[in-house]
This record gives C-alpha cells, sequence and structure tokens, in this order.
C-alpha cells in the first residue's frame, strides 16, 4: 500500500472534509450513499471515507473464509469502515432492472461499487445515460497494475468510469466420458447426432452469438447483417432441430455435472470450480477461438467516488488480489497476484484458465460494443432463446 | 341531533368502503392507468414517448401468438388436470377424512412451506435424464431409450399441476365440505342410485368450488414463466417469459406493457364465457350458501 492512512491522519481528515461536506452529502455519507444525492461529483470528491461503504457483486465472486471475507475484513480494520458486501447481482439484465428505476429519477441506489459485465453493453450505456461516477484516479495509485490488455476497452477507452473485477472465457465445457472424445469445435456440438438434446448455450447473447460468428469465420467484434443473419440461421437450425436442449444461465453447471447435459457454452471459471468436484469435466476453447469478457467495478451515480475508489485501490494490491484469486478462479486482471500465488498457491498460479498464458489470450474475441446495443439484433437473439 | 345522524347515515357504507377502495386505486387502478400510458408509447427505456401507439397491441401478438396461443393451452391442460386429480382428493378429505381431515389438509398446503422457485427446481431433479421416474417409464416402454421427460412439454404442464395443485384443492374443499349431507340422503331415498345422486345434487352443489378453483389455477398458470424456464426449452416458453425478457433484456417496456394488458383480457374473456357455461346465478347463490 502506497497510500497508507495512519488513524491521527484519518481522523484528521474526516474532520476537514466534514466541515465541507453539505447537508445532503453528510446524510449520504452516513447512510452509506443511501441520500438522494451524495455530495460527491467529479470535481470536489470528498476525501473521507464514509462509516459504511456499500459493495454489490455476484455469489461467489470473493474469498471466503468461515462466512466471511478475508480481504474485506482486513479492509475494514485498516480503513476503519465497515464494508456492506451484498451478493444481489445474478445477471446483469435483472441487475439493471432493479437500478435502473431510482438512477433514471436521479436518485442513489445505495451502493458504492457494483459489478457488472461488459459483454451485456449495459456499463456502456449507463456511460452514455450518465449513471457512473468518474473514478477517482488519484485514490487508485495502485491502477498501475492493471493488466495491459485490459487497460483500454472500446467503450471506456481511459478507464474511467470502470475497472475490471474479473474477466472470463467463453468456450466448451464437456464431460468427455459421455461425449467420448473431446469435443472443440462448435460445428461438432450443432450437428453430432450422438448429442442430440444434450447441448445447452448461454443466454447472454455476446457469448453464444461470438462463438457461433467464430465458427462461421466472421469476426465477432465486428458484427455486420450478414454475419449476424448467418449465425442466426445456423443456432435456429440447431434449436428446431432438437439438438439444442435449453439456453442458461450459470445453471448449466449442476446438469453437466448431472449428465443431463454433455457439452454446452461454458463460462471458464465455472469449469475450474466444477472440476473440484468432477475432476473428469473439461473446458475447452473451441477450433475457432474463445469469446472473453470482463466484470468491471463500476461507481453508480449517488454512490460514494472516494470511498468506491479506495476499495478498487485495495483489490488492486497483487496481494489482496491474490488472496481473491486463489478462491475464485476467474481471470485476474491485476499484474502480479501470479507472483504472490507461486509462493502460496503455485497451483493456482499455473492454472492456464486463471493466469492464461499470451498463446491462449491470442485466441479470445471481445464482441462487439456496437451490436451490444442494437435493438434489432437484441430482439433476433431474445426470441431466437425463446421469446 | 337524531335528524342530523340520520341525514348522515347514507354517509356509512361509503365511509366503510374507503379503506379497500382506496387499496384499489392506489394498488390496481394508478398501475393500471400506467401500464396503459406505457403500452401505447413509443421507444425504449428510458426514453418513451406517449402517442396513442395502438400498432403495439396488434404487433406484440401477432409477433407472439405462439407463446399466446401455448400459454393458453398450457395452462387449461394443467388446470384440467388439477381438477381430475383434486376433485377425488377433496371429496375424500371432505366426506371421509373423518377426524384427520385439518392433517390432510395441512398435507395439502405443506408445500407452500418451501418457495415456489424450490419446488420448482426440485422438479428438475425429479425429471432429470438419470432420475428414477426417467428410467422406470424407459424400462415400461413410455419413453424412447434416448426419451427424456426434463426439457419437453410434459415437463412444464406437470410443473404447472403441482405448482398450483392446492389453489384447486381448497376451494373445492370448501364447497364439498359445505353441502348438507341430508340432500345425499334424500337422493338415496327417492331411489337415486350414488352416481345419480353424485350428478345431481353434490356435483352441482360444489361447482362453486369448481368455478373458484378452476380460476385460481387457470390465472396464475397462463401467465407463468418460472416452469417454463426451469423445465422447458424455448419451444415451451409461454407468454410470461416473453413478457419478462420484454421489460429485462430488450427494454421494451410499451410492447412488454401491450402483452400484460392483451394477457389480462383474454384471460378475464375466458372467465366471463367460464362463467356464463356454468351459470352466475347458481354460482353467487352457492357462494351465498
Amino acid at each position: 500500500m502506497s497510500e497508507r492512512l495512519t488513524r491521527g491522519e484519518f481522523m484528521r481528515r474526516a474532520a476537514a472534509g466534514g466541515t465541507i461536506l453539505t447537508v445532503p452529502g453528510l446524510l449520504a455519507a452516513c447512510g452509506g450513499g443511501g441520500g438522494p444525492k451524495a455530495a460527491a461529483t467529479t470535481a470536489a470528491v470528498s476525501q473521507t471515507l464514509p462509516k459504511t461503504i456499500t459493495f454489490s457483486n455476484w455469489p461467489l465472486y470473493i474469498d471466503v473464509k468461515k462466512k466471511t471475507h478475508p480481504s474485506l475484513v482486513q479492509f475494514e480494520k485498516h480503513y476503519h469502515v465497515n464494508v456492506r458486501y451484498i451478493e444481489d447481482i445474478n445477471d446483469n439484465d435483472s441487475f439493471f432492472g432493479k437500478i435502473e428505476g431510482p438512477l433514471s429519477q436521479g436518485q442513489s441506489v445505495g451502493r458504492d461499487v457494483v459489478v457488472m459485465t461488459d459483454s451485456s453493453g449495459l456499463p456502456q450505456r449507463m456511460i452514455q445515460l450518465g449513471w457512473l461516477e468518474k473514478l477517482d484516479k488519484a485514490a487508485i495509485p495502485n491502477m498501475k497494475n492493471l493488466i495491459p490488455a485490459q487497460k483500454h476497452p472500446n467503450w471506456d477507452p481511459n478507464r474511467d468510469y470502470s475497472l475490471p473485477w474479473q474477466s472470463g472465457m467463453t468456450g466448451i465445457g464437456y464431460d468427455p466420458k459421455k461425449v467420448g472424445y473431446e469435443i472443440d469445435s462448435v460445428d461438432k456440438l450443432f450437428t453430432d447426432p450422438k448429442l442430440k438434446g444434450k447441448v445447452t448455450l448461454l443466454t447472454e447473447m455476446a457469448d453464444t452469438m461470438g462463438l457461433v460468428m467464430l465458427s462461421n469465420g466472421d469476426d465477432p467484434s465486428n458484427v455486420t447483417q450478414k454475419t449476424w443473419d448467418a449465425a442466426v440461421a445456423k443456432i435456429k437450425k440447431a434449436v428446431s432441430s432438437g439438438q439444442i436442449r435449453q439456453f442458461t444461465g450459470n445453471d448449466y453447471a449442476p446438469l453437466l455435472a448431472k449428465g443431463d447435459v454433455w457439452a454446452c457454452f461454458a463460462w471458464s471459471g465455472d469449469m475450474v470450480q466444477l472440476q473440484a468436484d468432477h475432476p473428469g469435466l473439461k473446458w475447452a476453447p473451441t477450433t475457432t477461438g474463445a469469446m472473453i469478457w470482463t466484470d468491471n467495478m463500476l461507481i453508480p451515480k449517488g454512490g460514494n467516488v472516494y470511498a468506491g475508489s479506495v476499495l478498487m485501490n485495495w483489490y488492486y494490491d497483487p496481494k489482496i488480489a491474490a488472496e481473491v484469486e486463489d478462491y475464485v478462479n476467474y481471470i485476474c486482471p491485476v499484474a502480479g497476484a501470479d507472483a504472490v500465488l507461486e509462493k502460496t498457491d503455485p497451483a493456482v498460479a499455473k492454472n492456464p484458465l486463471i493466469f492464461p498464458p499470451a498463446s491462449l489470450l491470442a485466441k479470445t474475441h471481445i464482441f462487439d460494443g456496437k451490436a451490444l446495443n442494437n435493438q434489432k439484433y437484441k430482439q433476433d437473439f431474445q426470441k431466437l432463446i425463446g421469446a | 341531533m337524531g335528524r342530523l345522524l340520520h341525514r348522515r347515515a347514507w354517509l356509512t357504507p361509503y365511509a366503510l368502503l374507503t379503506p379497500g377502495t382506496a387499496w384499489l386505486l392506489v394498488f390496481f387502478v394508478v398501475p393500471m392507468y400506467y401500464l396503459g400510458k406505457t403500452a401505447l408509447s413509443q421507444g425504449l427505456f428510458p426514453i418513451f414517448s406517449f402517442n396513442w401507439q395502438w400498432s403495439n397491441f396488434s404487433d406484440s401478438v401477432s409477433t407472439y401468438s405462439t407463446q399466446f396461443v401455448r400459454s393458453l393451452e398450457y395452462a387449461g391442460i394443467a388446470t384440467a388436470l388439477a381438477l381430475a386429480i383434486s376433485y377425488p382428493l377433496a371429496y375424500w378429505i371432505a366426506f371421509r377424512g373423518g377426524r384427520w381431515k385439518n392433517l390432510f389438509l395441512l398435507l395439502v398446503i405443506a408445500p407452500f412451506f418451501i418457495t415456489y422457485l424450490i419446488r420448482t427446481l426440485a422438479w428438475e431433479t425429479i425429471l432429470a435424464d438419470n432420475s428414477v421416474v426417467v428410467r422406470t417409464l424407459q424400462a415400461v416402454h413410455v419413453l424412447g431409450s434416448d426419451g427424456r421427460l426434463l426439457a419437453t412439454s410434459a415437463a412444464v404442464i406437470a410443473g404447472l399441476t403441482y405448482n398450483f395443485l392446492p389453489f384447486m384443492v381448497l376451494p373445492l374443499y370448501v364447497s364439498l365440505e359445505q353441502i348438507d349431507h341430508r340432500l345425499v340422503e334424500a337422493a338415496s331415498d327417492l331411489y337415486a342410485s350414488s352416481p345419480v345422486s353424485f350428478l345431481r345434487v353434490t356435483l352441482p352443489l360444489s361447482l362453486p368450488g369448481v368455478f373458484a378453483g378452476v380460476l385460481l389455477t387457470f390465472i396464475p398458470a397462463a401467465g407463468d414463466f418460472i416452469n417454463a424456464q426451469l423445465l422447458g426449452t424455448p419451444q415451451q416458453y409461454m407468454i410470461g417469459n416473453v413478457i419478462q425478457s420484454e421489460f429485462l433484456s430488450l427494454r421494451d417496456y410499451p410492447t412488454a406493457a401491450a402483452l400484460s394488458f392483451v394477457l389480462m383480457g383474454a384471460i378475464l374473456v375466458l372467465v366471463l364465457i367460464f362463467a356464463r357455461v356454468l351459470g352466475t346465478d347458481r354460482l353467487t347463490a352457492g357462494a351465498a350458501a
């Protein structure tokens, strides 16, 4: 930690900050950003931490030890704050549905940091709508540890609004014993009669359409009407022939473990976790490539910018990132975390699905940001998956 | 003073109605107004413009007619199945339950102590490809050797039937329980055989229960999306799934609102026809008795 606050200094800052806080700002600070409008706007960022910081994340996405989260406990001790950690994000769309009401009314959603996936198109849309606060980069010196591949996403080129929490790859998850061979081609998945009704795809548009486009030899980072239609037609055919059983979120995991599904589009981190109990299961990028996506920490309007930024800074310390990574199994965006893990848990440091080698990363593709928020495409896809 | 009270007396019933009316106004009429306004708007969240977009209705119905028909079909079959299962059950509890009546009723309601979602997920396990149920059905050749139950229409309908069964059993039980036994005895005194006395006495007297049970089952079943989502595939998705994805994924609130209205309208029409067929006079008379 380069920015270590002593308790005395912290109190001093708190006192100084207190005098410049407006009344609603004070309320918001006391209620953990629960007030109608936090004082924290880009220009006059208050440099004090509130009593409570609220952090919304996906389930099973942080280190756990005896029902506590050690990395958060250390943070609380270090900064003398409480962190309200809520695991209430199961699905980007549903979570967005929950927060869009207050945000559209200019109200706070009572959260200082939320985690949402770039490939849902929603972080991008929230920037366009002005619903995200700019990060206080002065409070995030550890941002220098962000791995180069993540520094300039096209939807937030300078990482002004977002920092990656974890990334993951989308490829094929399968049970080699059931399938009978190593399946790494989308075309086989769609046509092998042996797999009829034993295949699932994902309800996330970018993942499913991306992998199918790759199998067509098309570029998913630059979607055209022609490449889109070709992919839709290909999936439609597989659905109506009964080859595709379902479109799923995370729920393909138990189906795959139970043997109801033999092969499916699957997320790399899920498979690492599944393999712990079912060592026979495998994950592979397809012969034509894999998709990559990133879950991003964001500060929704009304959240406490300084608090959110300090929290982000904490998780960009390689030592803390390593603690999270030892439990989480998705791709770590923090450089140096692997060096820490080499000593503490070399198996994780060597796992190509957690610290992917350049050769694997070279096979990954990002889905076209413009296509993500194209209403026509979204409609096509929703119809395809059954609505 | 007495005159004043007398003059104000006409106000009393209205005053008593106030809480109910306020409730209805705040939680039904006002949301309805906004839903209606959204249904006639144009645009995607969060920017809508209200411009009497009546085409939302025709467009959404023509686009999703398959899911509409499917919803009514699934809900209809599930309701019929629930009735077929519940009637004998309720009859047995009401007339043969004796002192165990309350226990049996408790058993009927027991699943409600577990949330809807978990109950439906349990069916995912019961109907799984490697489950005892599927293995047995394959052994007796009801299902082909590569046949399955999960992710089929049968699974969705079974899920709907199961989940709404208590809504059918309870009103049936109440109306059967109220039947005066002396009427059945009188029927047999007049030389009616038991099937005849059932058809001419018990069944007609239990119709209010049938009516209430059918409504309580059919209406939520037609709008359900959990069963289709967890136990079905895209080929089984119902109108509830469409509305959900229109709201949450596509953020096309106008279409979603229009679909909700059409669903409501369709159900209302069906209910009115149904009430007409059964005869409203008899139903209200039965309910009053």
